[in-house]
């Protein structure tokens, strides 16, 4: 606790990197009584430690190789990879189909926005018309995953810096969204319900009654309750105002992206100014950062999950009926009870679901936004039907290379700070 | 309306490529739009320069580096390319570099440019071994400590070749030649109709598919062209279901293996809304 109350040390690159010593003091320090030649010495040597891989505030798999001269952190070598599956290489060896639950399981707290992603470039390479609903669909349900997301990270971060209470609160959120989520897809984490062309199935009305109802009661009293706890808190606000302040241009030049390039003042958001599905139907609000520091970044998240609600309720109001995924057949397989009963529609699905559908030769660079940031899909099609490179852009590369300037001269303590603020989860960053 | 990807200001594209030309001059060996999207392909040499060009003209403004991609084509003289995902913030646009390598021909680094670019140089060395003069950290990112071999070429088995599990009699990790208990499968869908080209007078009319997702050696570029010109398809059928029987008459319509019988009115499920496409769930 007594870390919490220490006075903030102020970051300044120049001086961090090589101090000049006082020749006076110099003179003092140095004094050695023979009989014990170590007293006085205390000319201190940087050490380093390791921060992870197995650290409760490392969310996940996480090694820092930390160098420090007594608490302030001198440097810090990310080591990430611990996770690395080589989803890209297994990608290659897929069908596009057979391919979209590894995307699930690259950002496992935000699944369907990863997803979401992946579909869009393969519709982009198939020029695939999407009908409505299943635009508002993939919409509501990715609003509904940033909620998710943010609940974890939120609870996570005022927990690394010391509270308890609000991450139990905001826990029971991220629950409620996880059984809406299995409601609508029948898993909670790795849905797999995107689709090229549409969403895997229809949800039943009830179930958007419900999440309308949620939207309106449960989830503005946990939350706010939640945030009141911790926006205005005295500690909360020493252990973040002013750590990691990252400039505008230091952003841009990092490649940041999502809360993290919005806590530095650019109003930039994917869902605004590059418009996918309904967006451009939506209504809604970027919140922007004005100092660009671990405070900024936490409240940026929190505002974005009330634009989150916005957007869904808009979802709710505007989604008309029809169908869920697109008419093609040569890409959407008919549905069981239509294979059932058409030979037609047998020969779709056997061929759908054992070869799959050619996507055209092509490259494109297709991202999104992500909860984390812009999550990018880099696919090329040979014209078969397997992906011939699909290189995936992680949010939190970018975003933890910076840890090594963003924590100069920060004290130990504010890694946790730093780190929760970032918002990384290791199975998108080592894919 | 049009695949729903993220819609940029893809009106610019042309223009980008006419002032990418004159920033560029002649290491530019060719600028073409893919799918929509613009390829700047430059020579080695010329990288630097281009990527500083795109980010500080007037006009271009890339100034943010997303993503640096590598990709393996085994054929090719050289077989890597290494591709730069630029975006322009201020201009709301994007667009990749292109530009090729081999093991022994480094790419210049751009980490001078952008900060970002060394992790990302690094997992692209990483990944396919290609060398990055000038990226001061060049270290392997994602591989195990000690790995040998770049896994993401395409002669790298997806199996790899070593495999570790702890040992419980040297009570550490030890790693193993990989064993499969079943062979690697892989399935080639290849028809033998299919391989050949034989090509007949008016065949070119059917060069663009069917319907989206089949077979065709259309590029992904072809068929958005295509369908841009394209006049307005008829109305889409109205039913969510494709293969509708449309009398009743028909010989599939036997009522045989359904749960009730058509005449029985299901009992009303409040939960539950009929919707047209009354197979959805399953």
């Amino acid at each position: 606790m007594t870390d919490m109350l220490v006075d903030k040390h102020q970051p300044n690159r120049d001086q961090a990197v090589d101090r000049e010593v006082d020749p006076a003091l110099e003179k003092i320090l140095h004094v050695t009584d023979a009989a014990h030649p170590s007293e006085g010495d205390v000319a201190i040597q940087n050490y380093t430690i390791n921060f992870g891989p197995q650290h409760p505030a490392a969310h996940g798999v996480l090694r820092l190789v930390m160098e420090l001269d007594g608490e302030i952190i001198e440097r810090i070598d990310p080591h990430v990879g611990l996770l690395h599956r080589g989803t890209e290489k297994l990608i290659e060896y897929k069908t596009y189909a057979q391919a979209i639950p590894y995307f699930d399981r690259l950002d496992y707290c935000s699944p369907a926005c990863m997803e979401h992603t992946f579909v869009l470039a393969i519709e982009k390479l198939l020029d695939l018309e999407v009908p409505l609903r299943a635009q508002y669909l993939r919409v509501f349900f990715a609003e509904l995953t940033r909620i998710s997301n943010h609940m974890l990270n939120l609870g996570s971060h005022v927990m690394d810096v010391g509270a308890m209470t609000p991450n139990l609160w905001l826990f029971e959120i991220r629950e409620d969204c996880y059984g809406f989520l299995e409601r609508a897809t029948g898993a909670r984490m790795h849905h797999n319900y995107f689709r090229p062309g549409g969403v895997h199935q229809d949800v039943p009305l009830k179930l958007l009654t419900d999440i309308a109802d949620w939207l309106d009661t449960r989830l503005p009293r946990l939350f706010e309750d939640a945030i009141s706890l911790v926006a205005d808190n005295r500690i909360f606000k020493q252990r973040n105002v002013d750590i990691a302040t990252v400039s505008r241009d230091d952003a841009i030049r990092w490649g940041f992206s999502g809360p993290m390039i919005r806590a530095a003042g650019i109003p930039w958001d994917l869902r605004k100014s590059q418009p996918y599905d309904v967006y451009d139907r939506m209504d809604f609000d970027v919140p922007v950062g004005t100092r660009g520091d671990c405070y900024d970044r936490f409240m940026v998240r929190v505002e974005e999950v009330r634009q989150s609600a916005r957007i869904m309720r808009q979802c709710l109001a505007e989604m008309p009926e029809g169908p869920i995924a697109s008419t093609d057949r040569k890409v959407v397989p008919p549905k069981r009870a239509e294979m059932k009963r058409s030979m037609e529609a047998l020969i779709h699905h056997f061929k759908l679901y054992t070869e799959g559908y050619h996507v055209p030769a092509g490259e494109v660079y297709v991202a999104t936004e992500s909860p984390k940031g812009e999550f990018g899909v880099y696919l090329v099609s040979d014209g078969s039907n397997k992906p011939y490179r699909c290189k995936i852009r992680p949010t939190a590369f970018s975003h933890l290379q910076a840890m090594d300037f963003m924590s100069r001269g920060h004290m130990l303590a504010d890694t946790t700070a730093i780190l929760g603020a970032m918002d990384i989860v290791f199975g998108e960053c080592d894919r | 309306m049009r695949a729903p990807a993220p819609a940029y200001a893809a009106n610019l594209n042309d223009a980008t490529i006419e002032t990418a030309r004159g920033a560029i001059g002649a290491g530019l060996l060719d600028a073409v739009e893919v799918a929509g999207e613009v390829q700047l392909h430059v020579t080695r040499e010329a990288l630097v320069p281009a990527l500083t060009a795109l980010r500080d003209t007037p006009g271009l403004e890339y100034q943010q580096l997303m993503e640096i991609a590598g990709v393996d084509y085994p054929d090719r003289a050289e077989r890597f390319e290494v591709v730069y995902c630029l975006l322009s913030l201020t201009r709301n646009h994007r667009l990749h570099v292109h530009v090729g390598a081999t093991e022994d021909t480094p790419v210049p680094s751009v980490t001078e440019l952008w900060p970002v670019a060394g992790w990302l140089e690094r997992e692209v060395y990483d990944m396919f071994g290609v060398l990055f003069a000038g990226n001061r950290d060049l270290r392997r990112i994602l591989t195990d400590y000690g790995f040998r071999g770049h896994p993401f070429r395409k002669d790298f088995p997806l199996s790899g070749f070593v495999e570790m599990r702890y040992s419980e009699e040297q009570k550490r990790v030890v790693y193993e030649p990989v064993k499969l208990a079943q062979d690697f499968r892989t399935f080639d869908f290849m028809s033998p109709w299919e391989g050949a080209e034989y090509v007949l007078p008016g065949d070119e009319k059917a060069k663009l598919p069917e319907a989206k997702g089949a077979q065709t050696p259309a590029t992904a570029t072809e068929i958005q062209k295509a369908g841009a010109t394209e006049t307005p398809k008829q109305a889409a059928p109205a039913s969510s279901e494709p293969y509708a029987k449309k009398d009743a008459t028909s010989t599939a319509e036997t009522g045989a293996g359904r749960a009730e019988s058509a005449g029985k009115p299901a009992p009303a499920d409040p939960d539950v809304v009929p919707s047209k496409g009354g197979g959805q769930n399953q």
